[in-house]
């Protein structure tokens, strides 16, 4: 190799590896050397009454299996899961096809749709709290004008979950909307014309077209609205404290109680592993669901 | 006919756009009436400023807000040098195991410190940066999100561009500031809106951190003020303060709605 260009080749490799130092550093601080952390400390005992950690193996693991909270914990996040994204993917997709007329008052929709993705989830749990609460809550005294009885909402284990669905599809649908809205414009509009020309029903015209043409949309926030179910948690600290009994009791809200209510750090960075393994599934459905080309017929 | 069901659908869709501003209405609503009826289910016209004033006297949020700004504006301040050279060195630059680095920030969009808060909590204390400003912001200073967005933008410049700087003797360095950075404004937009609203509302990580006045933002700051009632006891006031909380945001969307709008529509399509 001629010296000039592999002095060349040297100084860019340099001046490349500068510019990214500084994201690299933060980078390994807050993401890979604290996964290294989490995973280590789980093989530890390492709780209030150990004062210096103590190696115990994969016993952290096996006492997650026989934890009752834990398997609670995690059917409520499948549960909630279940819950939220396809109503919420249903609904946006609803929203976007109706938002996408240019009509009067349309904007005004659009506003009112999206604006819950630009409210802090722990002030949509203070809203939301005067909506559930008994007796003088909007829900209740709503209820009671048509003869209805009171239901506590966020008391009762058999509703807390629904409340807590609805409350997330409020929020999120708007946002998801914004991703349908932008796959819509890449439909070209000469295959609704000659639907149209050919007297194709609206129904069909969905189902042939519009439905197929926005799959790599709807997977794409299929996975974001996955992740978004096991991130989102803070509305569980104003409105419930996951209780009543667990019933509104989700994954990173564990791990937060098990790190600074109970103190358990061993069994708090065995519950972040748990986390991390959820979150690398979902990536490599991902990467399985968007990388294969989808095709159309 | 058809006439017809379109109508029936237009109203539908009003329907549930009315439907959709009912908390947001309700709250507004509560946060302006006077403590005493506001439990009352008749209607009446009383409305007052009260609640604000006492939301404003009974807790630090003057000293709240000042935190959530200075939060808010360093963080992005600080995402945007970074993210922009690392932006740069991936859409220009070829170097050493770049597709092995590039995976290795696609590793943060995967698992998000929004995840990881008792291990970070952890290196924070290592650090001794716990309850400071400075430790909320700290893991959000590489953004792989604010990377991928400029890098896609960067690419789209045509390289002639670079080329000919070089010729008039500009560096690789100078190049990035004075020709990428300005040329990519709409993208900084974009990445800035995601990025102040992200972390105007976080909660989780400045409540775990924050455990003080001075460095507490605005969402911890209203947990806790809410927090500080019985349930159903100060209604009015606490709408008022969520309501203090969540305005300069909501404010800022209503008048650049179409830009936030499409901002976020940028940033979710890699």
């Amino acid at each position: 190799m001629d010296n000039r260009r592999f002095r060349f080749h040297w100084k860019t490799n340099t001046f490349a590896w500068l510019l990214l130092l500084p994201s690299l550093l933060f980078l390994f601080l807050f993401t890979f050397y604290p996964i290294a952390k989490t995973v280590k400390l789980s093989l530890f005992q390492a709780d209030l009454a150990t004062l210096v950690p103590v190696f115990i193996g994969l016993d952290n693991y096996t006492n997650l299996i026989g934890d009752e909270v834990f398997w609670k914990v995690m059917s409520n996040n499948l549960w909630f899961a279940i819950g939220t994204v396809p109503t919420s993917i249903i609904l946006a997709i609803l929203m976007a096809i109706y938002c996408n007329k240019a009509m009067r008052g349309t904007s005004m929709v659009r506003i009112s749709f999206f604006y819950p993705t630009m409210i802090p989830m722990i002030a949509v749990a203070n809203v939301w709290l005067f909506i559930y609460t008994p007796q003088y809550g909007l829900l209740s005294r709503l209820m009671k004008s048509i003869g209805q009885g009171d239901i506590n909402w966020l008391g009762s284990p058999q509703y807390v979950m629904w409340a807590m669905v609805i409350m997330v599809v409020w929020k999120e649908a708007g946002y998801f909307m914004i991703f349908f809205l932008a796959g819509l414009q890449n439909i070209p509009h000469d295959l609704y014309e000659s639907a149209q020309v050919d007297g194709v029903g609206r129904w069909t015209v969905f189902r042939k077209i519009t439905f197929p043409l926005l799959m790599p949309t709807t997977l794409f926030v299929s996975i974001v609205a996955l992740t978004n179910s096991f991130k989102l948690v803070d509305h569980i600290m104003i409105m419930t404290k996951g209780g009543p009994n667990n019933a509104s009791n989700l994954l990173l809200y564990y791990i937060y109680e098990s790190a600074f209510s109970f103190w358990d750090q061993g069994m708090a960075s065995t519950l972040t592993v748990v986390m991390i393994g959820v979150l690398l599934l979902f990536a490599t459905l991902n990467f399985f669901g968007l990388d294969k080309k989808i095709h159309y017929r | 006919m058809l006439l017809k069901k379109l109508k029936i659908s237009r109203w539908l869709l009003y329907g549930c756009a009315a439907l959709w501003l009912v908390p947001l209405l309700w709250m507004t609503v509560t946060a302006f009436r006077p403590r005493e009826i506001a439990l009352s289910p008749s209607f009446s016209l009383d409305f007052t400023l009260d609640n604000f004033a006492n939301v404003w006297s009974a807790a630090p949020f003057a000293q709240y807000y000042i935190n959530t700004i200075i939060i808010v504006v360093c963080v992005f301040a600080v995402q945007m040098l970074t993210a922009t050279m690392a932006a740069f060195a991936f859409a220009r630059l070829e170097f050493m195991a770049k597709n092995v680095v590039f995976m290795l920030f696609l590793v943060q969009i995967m698992i998000p410190a929004d995840v990881l808060i008792f291990p970070n909590y952890n290196v924070l204390k290592e650090l001794f940066l716990l309850d400071t400003k400075l430790g909320i912001m700290l893991p959000y200073f590489a953004s792989a999100f604010g990377i991928f967005l400029l890098r896609q933008m960067f690419k789209t410049i045509p390289p002639e561009l670079d080329e000919a700087a070089e010729i008039e003797g500009y560096s690789k360095w100078t190049i990035l500031w004075k020709i990428y950075f300005p040329l990519s404004r709409p993208t900084y937009v974009a990445f800035g809106l995601v990025s102040v609203s992200y972390h105007w509302n976080n909660f989780l990580w400045p409540l775990i951190v924050t455990n003080s006045v001075e460095n507490r933002p605005l969402t911890v700051g209203l947990a806790i003020f809410a927090q500080s009632f019985e349930i159903g006891a100060q209604w009015t006031e606490v709408s008022a303060a969520t309501l203090l909380v969540i305005a300069p945001l909501l404010i800022g969307f209503l008048l650049f709605q179409r830009q936030f709008m499409n901002s976020f529509i940028h940033s979710g399509i890699k």
